[in-house]
């Protein structure tokens, strides 16, 4: 193979490379949540991926490509097919709903190569997670890689009620003395601070949840005394929908109005400028992108800039932050 | 002799802080020689720590001791070396749970082995505290034979064990929890320029 030229013009790749694949089964687990699962277009293998790993998911609702991310969720070491289980949001801008209602076994997607960004630490002596909802999708993963070297490991698992409690049959058959689910509508809570004590030093905690539940499991191990090195957690931010706003990209020498419904980033690729991405939800920081010249208010939603980072207005996450004001300049 | 500024180096080098107190349901303390210094200032600022505390202490000489027990610390251990406190440090940290603050305090070489015996222990390196005081001489693990020598307080020195000439790097092993020494004259033998104190 010839080496490109120097000033060869290859296509740039954003975002993890891309894997064209076929839906293989559709399995509806309950009344708001689906499995999917997808074999490789062509046939052959996917990519090995390791628990807590996630895919990013791109959908053609007409003239708009929708690009979230989703748990894996299916064995890692199965390498014909990848699953993810997606709740359907009602509220949410509109992924959710596409993939439940619009999407049918044959449908040909792209999928990303897996990334992850909520890993197990391999050195622990005990993984202790706790998933509150559909939260428990990495985990589903991360039981199956645990399991296949016989780790050590402890799920607590809290759903509003038995209908909801996706793949709870599964886990508590297989896994009787590992499993733990709490029911809210049985007004069953966990312990936590109880479930905290006492854990074997090396054991690392998890949490992955609505954010409430996240900022409660990291809050009160931090109080008792548990390095942040041993908690993890995972959220995913969906852009919020807010006022639209005009943005100039410096470096391109374009103009775009972000709309009410439509994230930056998404503002940006519409377009044709690609920044880098990886996880779409706040969390990677792989689009953090300069700003230039502002006059107006940022509304930073991400998991990546630290406070002054924010608060000084040099730096904006495309993915999941919005700006209200006159001028906003990146360096796109 | 109080705290000693280490100079800025290469990344590998460890860095120490000053500890602080921080929220945990149980706390060890492991300190050698003036680093008991350290450990008298963390309580004399948080008095109530002492409850749940376990004092490990490996005197090397001082006479620290009366005042560190006077703390009331929950466990007090004084050991004559670090080899003969091992199997305490070993046997504390294997009964440990989580919730459990570790402060290290004292020379380089006992730092580092402690840490190295929690990290064994499963515990995060990054979430142990650290402060330095007393002597500066080091743990110097031999690259060439691997053999251990402790307490090098000069540059270059001989390793104690296959006896080749050695520079004294800042390069840092956690997993050995010792610096890396090589050989100064190996492209000349013979040409070894003089010795001279560490940070002298």
């Amino acid at each position: 193979m010839n080496a490109p030229a120097p000033n060869s013009t290859a296509p740039k790749v954003v975002g993890a490379e891309k894997i064209k694949v076929v839906v293989s089964a559709i399995v509806p687990l309950n009344n708001l949540v689906t499995r999917f699962e997808f074999k490789r277009a062509g046939g052959g293998q996917f990519p090995t991926f390791s628990g807590g790993a996630h895919t990013v998911v791109e959908m053609q609702d007409g003239d708009f490509k929708r690009i979230n991310p989703y748990s894996l969720m299916s064995d890692p070491a199965d390498r014909d097919t990848y699953a993810i289980s997606v709740r359907r949001d009602d509220q949410g801008r509109g992924g959710s709903l596409f993939l439940h209602q619009r999407v049918q076994v044959g449908a040909t997607m792209t999928l990303s190569s897996p990334v992850n960004l909520f890993s197990l630490d391999l050195r622990a002596r005990k993984h202790l997670f706790v998933a509150g909802g559909i939260g428990i999708t990495p985990f589903m993963s991360q039981i199956k890689q645990l399991d296949a070297v016989h780790g050590n490991w402890e799920l607590h698992y809290s759903c509003r009620n038995p209908e909801l409690g996706s793949y709870v049959d599964e886990l508590t058959s297989k896994h009787a003395h590992s499993v733990n689910v709490y029911y809210d509508d049985k007004k069953q809570l966990i312990d936590l601070e109880n479930l905290l004590d006492g854990q074997p030093i090396g054991t690392h905690l998890y949490v992955c949840g609505p954010k409430g539940m996240i900022d409660w499991v990291r809050t009160t191990a931090a109080a008792v005394g548990w390095p942040d090195a041993h908690v993890h957690h995972e959220e995913f931010l969906a852009p919020q929908p807010g006022k639209p706003f005009a943005v100039r990209l410096a470096k391109s020498g374009l103009s775009v109005e972000v709309g009410e419904h439509e994230s930056l980033l998404e503002a940006i690729e519409r377009l044709g400028v690609e920044p880098p991405y990886l996880c779409r939800g706040g969390a990677c920081g792989q689009c953090e992108t300069d700003v230039l010249e502002s006059e107006g208010t940022f509304i930073h939603r991400d998991h990546w800039l630290e406070d002054d980072e924010k608060s000084s207005g040099v730096k904006i996450m495309p993915c999941v932050s919005r700006f209200e004001g006159k001028t906003l300049v990146l360096d796109r | 002799m109080s705290a000693f500024k280490f100079p800025e180096s290469i990344l590998s080098r460890p860095v120490y802080g000053i500890l602080e107190p921080r929220p945990g349901k149980s706390h060890l303390m492991i300190s050698d020689a003036e680093g008991a210094e350290a450990i008298l200032g963390l309580a004399v600022r948080t008095p109530h720590l002492m409850a749940n505390t376990h004092i490990i202490f490996i005197p090397n000489g001082t006479k620290f001791g009366t005042k560190l027990q006077a703390l009331n610390p929950a466990q007090y251990y004084e050991g004559p070396s670090y080899a003969a406190a091992l199997s305490r440090i070993q046997r504390v940290l294997s009964d440990a749970a989580m919730g459990l603050q570790i402060y290290l305090a004292g020379t380089e070489g006992m730092m580092g082995q402690a840490q190295n015996e929690a990290m064994q222990a499963g515990y995060d390196y990054t979430a142990i505290q650290t402060e330095h005081r007393g002597s500066v001489a080091r743990r110097m693990q031999c690259v060439h034979c691997k053999g251990i020598t402790e307490d090098v307080i000069i540059d270059p020195f001989k390793c104690s064990h296959c006896g080749l000439n050695l520079f004294v790097r800042d390069h840092y092993s956690r997993r050995i929890a010792a610096f890396q020494g090589v050989c100064i004259d190996a492209e000349n033998p013979g040409n070894v320029p003089p010795s001279t104190e560490l940070y002298s």
